[in-house]
């Protein structure tokens, strides 16, 4: 890539997904052959929201490259706690680092943070904005399992706060994809990502519910509605059990629908579908690991 | 401003008149070009003047002060059709439009609470102008409708 930084889905060209999708590739037929490529390096890891999977794979990666990590810790414990600014904690930062991964509660934090810094900066979730490298790994395991092109796909739960899905939806356009929308009313694409996919030529077909789409799919993708975006216990109830899958609901599905979701789940997905050959999930977490690698060995370069 | 029965303010010797300004919107244009009458400067307001062009319209002179090109091009946001005139010594000595400029920096304030550029950070807000509204470049938020409601004062 010829870009210093990773913000958004939208400084991804087709050219840049399929380079890294190439290389994540040849990483995970052969971890071996890059396990010294990135020796005496360094990644920062700025985590101000908590996570897992993100974070670990990243650690992950870079260990798997030869590098290592250099991590701020929680929020709680440093120096953010003492008022500091996002601008002046990200100079500080770089200069411990070759590279840097940041999460940060704020809608653009990763933009602002970039305009301070010199070293490649990769955003790992912005608030509700954009989380570009979850949409790497999610298109890697789409394209190795269903492909990219021709492809019917349906994004269903949580449109308008998440993330994943905000960075996926833009990066499928650079394919031949028909994207369906599902999420209640109240959780709609915003107006934001709406324009965008428009920009890009891409329809944005919106629906409330799954039925009826469900069989002309070959990929699901399911995200969490959380409780926090409903005023009530009862009304997050009741929406959110709309938007739950199990086998039943997949009977009408085709037989080799893939079914993803970036994880967490807590009950959008029942665990008796992770027995099936719909569920994909696991492997798409696990994908994060030579997905990132390949990211990191092309930023680092 | 046609013949002295329409005359509402008096002719300035030297400085900007800034005219067609959409009705209503001359508070508006005066907090954008960050003037507020502390620094001394004399300025003149006329709102909801008849015009032909726009049956209604504002007009700001502001003397003394000869505003750039670059100054005034935020102002299309709000009012696109207004017209600028340098005077000097009683006399229009240029005449201007308002273009829409690509971007505009710390004029306006992002509406979405959650975007970094609203706290305490040190930068500016920078909005894309688009061909119907404007676009923070940090968090992506469009606005279309009601700019004048956003300028940061």
């Amino acid at each position: 890539m010829d870009h210093n930084h990773l913000i958004s889905a939208k400084g991804l060209s087709r050219a840049d997904i399929e380079a890294v999708l190439d290389r994540a590739g040849e990483v995970a037929a052969d971890p071996g052959a890059a396990a010294d490529r990135h020796e005496g390096s360094l990644l920062g890891l700025m985590f101000f929201e908590p996570s897992t999977r993100t974070k670990m794979s990243f650690a992950a990666a870079m260990k798997r490259l030869g590098g290592d990590i250099v991590d701020m810790g929680p929020v709680g414990s440093s120096s953010v706690k003492k008022g500091e600014s996002l601008a002046d904690t990200v100079r500080v930062v770089e200069g411990y680092a070759d590279a840097l991964v940041m999460r940060h509660p704020s809608e653009g934090s990763a933009k602002m943070a970039s305009e301070f810094v010199d070293v490649p900066l990769i955003n790992a979730g912005d608030g509700a904005g954009q989380h570009p490298t979850q949409t790497l790994l999610d298109l890697y395991t789409i394209r190795e399992s269903a492909g990219l092109d021709d492809l019917t796909i349906g994004i269903m739960g949580d449109l308008k706060y998440g993330r994943t899905v905000h960075s996926l939806a833009y990066a499928l356009t650079n394919f031949d994809t028909r994207q369906h929308f599902i999420s209640p009313e109240s959780l709609k694409l915003p107006r934001n990502v709406r324009y965008d996919l428009h920009e890009a030529g891409s329809g944005v077909k919106e629906h409330t519910e799954l039925e009826g789409i469900l069989p002309s799919l070959d990929v699901l993708y399911v995200t969490r509605i959380q409780r926090e975006r409903f005023p009530d216990e009862s009304e997050y109830r009741q929406v959110a059990g709309e938007y739950q899958i199990d086998t039943d609901t997949l009977a009408d599905a085709r037989e080799d629908l893939r079914v993803m979701h970036p994880l967490p789940r807590v009950d959008e997905i029942d665990h008796e579908i992770d027995k099936t050959d719909h569920a994909r999930y696991f492997q798409q977490a696990h994908n994060g690991v030579p997905v990132r690698m390949a990211l990191l060995d092309l930023m680092l370069d | 401003m046609g013949n002295d029965k329409q005359l509402r303010v008096s002719k300035i010797e030297n400085g900007t008149v800034i005219d067609h300004i959409t009705g209503g919107q001359a508070l508006n244009v005066l907090a954008i070009l960050g003037i507020d009458g502390t620094a001394g400067e004399v300025v003149s307001i006329g709102m909801n003047v008849p015009s032909e062009r726009l049956g209604r319209k504002d007009v700001v002179k502001v003397e003394g002060r000869e505003l750039s090109q670059s100054e005034l091009d935020v102002l299309s946001l709000i009012a696109p059709e207004a017209t600028i005139n340098i005077i000097r010594d009683y006399d229009v000595v240029e005449k201007h439009v308002v273009h829409r400029p690509e971007r505009v920096t710390g004029v306006l304030q992002c509406p979405n609470h959650n975007c970094i550029s609203t706290e305490d950070e040190p930068v500016e807000s920078k909005f894309a102008v688009t061909d119907d509204g404007v676009r923070c470049e940090y968090c992506d938020t469009i606005i279309r409708e009601d700019l004048a409601a956003h300028i940061l004062v």
